[in-house]
């Protein structure tokens, strides 16, 4: 690694420096989406001609993440059919007993046609995870076969989807949730509408 | 939020670690640390060590010869980016031990402070307080950062003879993520590369 070694310079506040950076530092220092996006197995919002992707790597049960969701619909509106956004799973299901399960709740959705609205639901009730119930109601309302949406629950039909979205995110250098690829850059700035729109934007 | 943060920490260590450095009295370190970029390289025999994990018992490196070591030094207990870095790691540990490696993450904090800091965030792997004298080991290591004096977010992964097969210096504030330890746990097949 350290033959491909070459001195950079870097802007450090108003101050330059230099120092040396592999080829691999670079990437892991700024990291690209490993995992492609791939409509016929991702949730994607927004136009397959869109000419800008943002990429999320979210937890339902992450108040970043919760803090994060209406930023995100911000950006969407404010771009419109410039912008494909895509949702994937990471989990921190140590630090959040109920994050695999609400990912897993949304991919049952998914099944049957409705993965945005309870992924929409899920952010938007972050303070009910822990009670089935209440997913299980709205997945009534949104006029789910609730019976198949509880056995593949029950049977965790959808874990190793979401192990394989977590899986991926790790090679791709999430480091945290929520984590944006701003085209398939991983974005550094914050989770804001304002900063997601201009990374998106900046060529 | 998370960002926000970060900024604030970017800021914070940028200034004059080396003006600092030169006051110091307690290094005993080998390779002194001179700039960021000096962590030990690849192909170096990694310094042994002995930390305490818990009040009574101590880890030292040697006790992993004959299997890989993940040393994760990092800034402190509690801030929200080291948070990340390590409930991401205790989130990842089935796939370090995928590899039969061990993960031993390293600041200055002491012990009841890790003790408390571990099991809030239910990490899964020993946390060690290079305490006293503060900062000893991470100066082996070159991840000492002497201006805030703080271990800084330093990674090596050390294989089974032990010797330093990568390492990896974040830029401040910057959560490194886990991609770059997993491919370094792949490569260890490969022979030892030199610098």
């Amino acid at each position: 690694m350290a033959t491909t070694a070459k001195a950079v310079t870097r802007r450090a506040g108003s101050t330059r420096k230099t120092r040396l950076e592999t080829a691999e530092q670079r990437e892991i220092d700024n990291p690209r989406l490993a995992v492609p996006v791939d409509p016929g197995r991702d949730h994607v919002q927004g136009p397959p001609t869109a000419t800008l992707t943002l990429v999320e790597y979210g937890d339902y049960q992450c108040p970043f993440c919760g803090a994060a969701y209406p930023e995100v619909k911000k950006a969407q509106k404010e771009l419109g059919s410039n912008l494909r956004f895509v949702f994937r799973n990471f989990p921190l299901t140590r630090m959040h007993e109920f994050a695999l399960n609400a990912a897993e709740t949304a991919e049952a959705a998914s099944a049957q046609g409705k993965f945005w609205e309870m992924h929409d639901f899920l952010y938007e009730h972050q303070s009910t995870l822990g009670d089935p119930s209440v997913a299980l109601e709205f997945a009534k309302k949104l006029g789910l076969d609730t019976k198949k949406f509880q056995s593949e629950l029950s049977q965790h039909k959808y874990q190793s989807r979401v192990k394989e979205d977590f899986d991926g995110g790790v090679r791709s250098g999430v480091n945290g949730t929520p984590t944006f690829y701003v085209n398939g850059v991983r974005h550094e700035g914050e989770a804001t509408a304002k900063d997601l729109v201009k990374a998106l934007q900046a060529k | 939020m998370k960002t926000s943060m970060v900024q604030t920490s970017r800021k914070r260590s940028r200034s004059g670690a080396s003006k600092a450095r030169t006051s110091k009295t307690r290094q005993k370190s080998v390779n002194p640390p001179k700039t960021e970029s000096s962590v030990l390289t690849p192909g170096k025999k990694a310094p042994n060590f002995s930390l305490n994990s818990t009040p009574d018992q101590k880890v030292a490196l040697s006790d992993f010869l004959g299997q890989p070591v993940i040393l994760a030094f990092y800034p402190a207990d509690w801030s929200p980016v080291c948070t990340d870095q390590l409930s991401l790691y205790a989130e990842i540990m089935p796939e370090f031990k995928k590899h039969n490696a061990e993960l031993l993450a390293i600041s200055v904090d002491n012990i009841w402070s890790h003790l408390a800091f571990s099991k809030d965030r239910k990490l899964n792997f020993p946390v060690l307080a290079d305490f006293e004298p503060k900062g000893t080991v991470s100066r082996k290591y070159g991840a000492f950062k002497e201006a805030i004096g703080e271990s800084a977010r330093a990674l090596f992964v050390i294989d089974d003879k032990g010797v330093i097969r990568w390492s990896h210096l974040s830029p401040d504030g910057v959560n490194p993520g886990a991609d770059g330890i997993l491919r370094a746990l792949e490569n260890l097949n490969q022979p030892v590369q030199t610098n």
